[in-house]
């Protein structure tokens, strides 16, 4: 299955050229009233983000459950409606596309979801799964559509008799190879990888990895990957961005992110994915926050983190605090920066 | 002291269709009192279903063709349907991956934590409640007195899998198995979960057979460790030693596959490849006598090809490991 190629070595095509601009993106859901006469209560899922994701690069989101991660996913999708805000892609902003123009879009953004066994049409062949896209989007004559598929299952490292088979005769890890090369089949710009190692088993998700990265590297692909594995993040992504219900709290490069994280929550993360020893007993210690995360009905006003934050202060109880510039392309939303001490990631001590 | 739990050559097959399936080919592990063994790999290579022998609790289909499990010197797999009536729960208990599937969302918590208590310990219902309310204290629900009265749904995921922990260790049981207890939980809830349950094993005494593929809770967590390979325990040693020294191949890989967070100003270079392990688990039934890893083994020698697989070669007292080129390939 592996190849273990040598893509690594070719330079990565990343390039300072903006695919993706995400501009104050809201997306609400209702949920009901408070009460049969109460007011109309609403999930603030994503609550006004913006970002900017560079062509060529992986762009990483990081959050727990209820953070609005896969919403942001699906919303850039357009799978699911924004209540405002722009989603400008290659120049365009799709938000507002419809019908055919909406269709013939989605060739340049695909999709990769976490659970593979969901994913794909369990009567349907793997062959068919793949050539679906290029059928729908009418890509190709037939017979070029037909070496396309042959072409694909050998990009993702699948024997061209696979093609004949059913989703419940491959693996795991096989069936996500699947989900990947339909999603490579209409050769778009983007995608967006959400959650999609975080069901396999650490081998398998080592070789998914290693397959997404041999792709960019051949194809110039920008990936925005989802994951609440800091490790997978740090391994996978150019830029990272931090979300708390609906929010993003922090946004930084990668470097960056993991020697000099300045938001709580990032060093809460930091703490409970640190590699075990002295390190990450002194990080659990003094950053790990305690509880769950609130729901994402109605938040209250001020930080969102307000409620789990160890440095916690009134400010932050009652005024939302706006993401602010702290370095070159590092940007934190904290009343409390260069207020509250950092962890102090030097082995010693 | 004689070990809580002691199981010796354990092996359980599958009905198929032509004959026997091998699942768990002799599985021996021992776990003292307050220690924590832990069993580690893929998906498919026999941990759930050791965690379920244990209970008596494998499915249809499934057998124990040999061995032994003796819990606190009783026969577990001897025991009459009353006799285990009398384990489960009382001396042994489970903790599962999914608590949202494993609590009824008909009944509270506290009717649930309670029922535990008014089976094994014939306590009444008030004072049962009464003890429920101090379990959910113990594992640190706030707002006990309000929360013994919600219901499953009401609560978050960490929530549930803390009720499903008091609920486990209500009589005190000599032995928890805990079966993936947080790959469903968020990062930051996962730590409070190990601490909580590190925390409890020292004050209860407990021993716990912990069933993870995460090598990170194994090193914080686990006195022992016991790696296993289609059914099979391919390597066994003190946690720190065999994390420290893996020696299988298939432990090696394991451990190099799993992208390591770097913290600090160094210089990490992005665009190295991560370390792999080609191919997947053999499926039931295509197990041969030889070496189940020597397909994906990158150090696969003649000897591997043309004898059967290794029994688990002691290397010292700390470790022992089934390989028949351990001494060659290591590092």
């Amino acid at each position: 299955m592996s190849d273990g190629t040598s893509a690594y070595t070719q330079p990565v095509q990343a390039t300072s050229d903006i695919l993706l601009d995400i501009n104050d993106l809201v997306v609400h859901f209702p949920a009901g009233r408070r009460g049969m006469f109460g007011p109309p209560s609403k999930v603030h899922a994503v609550d006004g983000i913006s970002f900017r994701v560079r062509r060529g690069t992986t762009f990483g989101i990081v959050g727990e459950s209820g953070s609005g991660k896969s919403t942001t996913a699906q919303a850039v999708m357009r799978l699911i409606p924004a209540t405002s805000g722009q989603i400008v892609f290659g120049g365009d902003n799709i938000a507002n596309f419809r019908g055919e123009r909406l269709r013939l879009a989605r060739s340049k953004f695909q999709i990769v979801f976490q659970d593979p066994f969901s994913a794909l049409d369990p009567r349907r062949r793997a062959g068919e799964l793949i050539r679906e896209p290029l059928d729908l989007l009418g890509i190709g004559s037939p017979r070029q559509r037909d070496a396309r598929v042959r072409q694909l299952l050998e990009e993702v490292g699948l024997p061209p008799q696979a093609a004949d088979l059913f989703p419940h005769q491959f693996s795991g890890g096989q069936r996500q190879r699947l989900c990947i090369a339909r999603a490579m089949a209409p050769e778009p710009d983007l995608i967006v990888c959400d959650e999609a190692v975080s069901a396999l088993d650490v081998a398998i998700q080592a070789q998914i990895l290693n397959l997404l990265k041999k792709l960019q590297c051949e194809r110039g692909l920008t990936y925005i990957f989802i994951s609440h594995d800091l490790g997978v993040i740090q391994h996978f992504c150019d830029d990272i961005a931090v979300m708390y219900l609906g929010k993003i709290v922090e946004q930084a490069p990668a470097s960056v992110f993991f020697s000099a994280p300045c938001h709580p929550y990032s060093w809460s993360l930091i703490a409970a994915a640190a590699p075990p020893g002295s390190l990450r007993n002194r990080l659990k210690q003094g950053y790990l926050v305690k509880g769950d995360p609130p729901s994402p009905v109605d938040p209250p006003p001020g930080c969102r983190f307000a409620q789990r934050c160890p440095f916690v202060i009134e400010k932050c109880r009652n005024e939302l605090p706006i993401l602010k510039f702290t370095g070159p392309d590092h940007f934190v939303a904290c009343h409390r920066t260069g207020d509250a001490k950092p962890p102090d990631f030097s082995a010693s001590t | 002291m004689a070990p809580v739990l002691s199981v010796q050559n354990l092996s359980v097959s599958m009905k198929g269709s032509k004959g026997p399936v091998p699942v768990l080919e002799n599985l021996s592990f021992d776990v003292a009192q307050g220690k924590t063994m832990a069993l580690v790999g893929e998906s498919g290579c026999g941990k759930s279903m050791t965690a379920l022998a244990i209970m008596r609790l494998l499915p249809e289909d499934f057998t124990v063709t040999s061995g032994s499990i003796v819990l606190d010197g009783e026969d577990v797999l001897a025991a009459a349907p009353a006799q285990l009536r009398g384990l489960r729960g009382n001396k042994m208990s489970m903790i599962f991956q999914e608590p949202m599937t494993a609590l009824n969302p008909l009944f509270t918590v506290g009717d649930q934590i309670g029922e535990v208590l008014r089976q094994h310990r014939k306590l009444s219902h008030r004072d049962a409640t009464e003890q429920t309310i101090n379990f959910l204290k113990a594992v640190q629900i706030p707002a006990a007195e309000k929360r013994v009265h919600a219901y499953p749904h009401q609560l978050s995921g960490g929530m549930r899998q803390r009720v499903m922990i008091a609920m486990a260790l209500a009589c005190r049981p000599k032995l928890l198995i805990a079966d993936e207890p947080t790959t469903a939980l968020d990062v930051t809830v996962q730590a409070q979960i190990f601490d909580l349950l590190s925390q409890l094993q020292d004050e209860t005494e407990t021993a716990i057979v912990l069933i993870t593929h995460d090598l990170g809770a194994v090193a914080e967590l686990a006195d022992d460790v016991a790696v296993l390979y289609a059914g099979r325990c391919i390597e066994k040693g003190t946690s720190h030693e065999v994390i420290a020294h893996a020696r299988h191949p298939y432990t090696r890989g394991l451990m190099a596959c799993v992208p390591h967070l770097h913290l600090g100003p160094t210089t990490r270079n992005a665009r190295t490849e991560l370390e792999e392990i080609p191919g997947m688990v053999p499926p039931l039934g295509a197990r041969g006598l030889d070496c189940a890893f020597l397909p994906r083994c990158t150090f696969a020698g003649d000897v591997c090809r043309s004898q059967p697989q290794p029994p688990l070669d002691i290397v010292d007292a700390h470790a022992a490991v089934s390989c028949w080129r351990h001494q060659e390939i290591a590092p």
